[in-house]
């Protein structure tokens, strides 16, 4: 990602937004899960109000134990735990998804916060940009 | 206004660049604005100017390279989606020492902070998607 990083925010010098990245698929079987995470890592050098959701299948991304080895694809799932240290510290999970998958805030390997879908679409009600993937 | 557009899927196995292109085309025959294109996943598979439809099909790379050039409109294309799919304009093939490049006209390949760039300064981002 050395090109992606070079890039610099002087064009947006002083407007600060609220970034909602919306992540609803499986981590593996396609690239959308990975690619998300390529957007939220370059985006944090923007300085910007940023959260990131995990709903659907999309709270499978934040499984502990993942092994990819069979599958021949890299386990990028130690990067959300990086998050962190670029101030992306706003992840939210939807309960209904965390719960219909059978899994619990022990099984993620970050903490996050967990809101129920009603809670989630009040709070994406008050962004200003929704990044689905 | 001012919009931002996200194309997250190829051209022909999903709608998503034929919505875009269209509602590209009614954004600007409102007389609103166009602050950037982005191309990215499958997206920028748009970009390959070897595209060769079938003679009575649209032609969406065509028709795309018509936008940019009648309206000035930025089109911008991942870089990281772009090498991963085989996109390559002239400065990739140089760098990553392939024999050939791809990348059609009125297209240019860039970094992931265009597209939040984009979110920031466009006063509506719309994404399409799968």
């Amino acid at each position: 990602m050395s090109d992606e990083l070079t890039q610099d925010d002087d064009y947006t010098d002083g407007i600060v937004k609220k970034l909602m990245y919306v992540n609803r698929r499986a981590p593996h079987g396609t690239i959308y899960a990975l690619e998300a995470l390529e957007v939220v890592l370059v985006g944090a050098a923007f300085d910007q109000d940023v959260s990131v959701v995990f709903m659907d299948d999309g709270v499978y991304q934040l499984k502990k134990g993942q092994d990819t080895k069979d599958l021949g694809v890299k386990n990028f799932s130690p990067a959300y735990r990086a998050l962190e240290m670029y101030d992306v510290e706003k992840l939210y999970v939807e309960k209904e998804s965390m719960e219909a998958r059978n899994l619990t805030v022990d099984d993620l390997v970050v903490p996050v916060e967990v809101l129920s879908a009603h809670e989630l679409g009040e709070l994406m009600d008050t962004q200003d940009v929704l990044f689905n993937f | 206004m001012k919009f931002g557009i996200v194309i997250n899927e190829g051209p022909y196995q999903h709608q998503s660049s034929d919505s875009a292109l269209q509602f590209a085309k009614a954004v600007l025959s409102c007389g609103h604005e166009i602050q950037r294109i982005f191309f990215y996943h499958d997206g920028v598979n748009n970009a390959t100017r070897l595209t060769t439809p079938p003679q009575d099909d649209r032609h969406l790379q065509q028709q795309w390279t018509q936008l940019a050039q009648d309206h000035g409109v930025d089109l911008v294309v991942c870089v990281a989606a772009a090498q991963r799919r085989g996109i390559v304009d002239v400065d990739q093939m140089k760098r990553n020492g392939k024999d050939a490049h791809n990348l059609a006209p009125g297209f240019r390949i860039s970094g992931l902070g265009q597209l939040i760039e984009t979110a920031i300064e466009a006063e509506r981002l719309i994404v399409f998607g799968d």
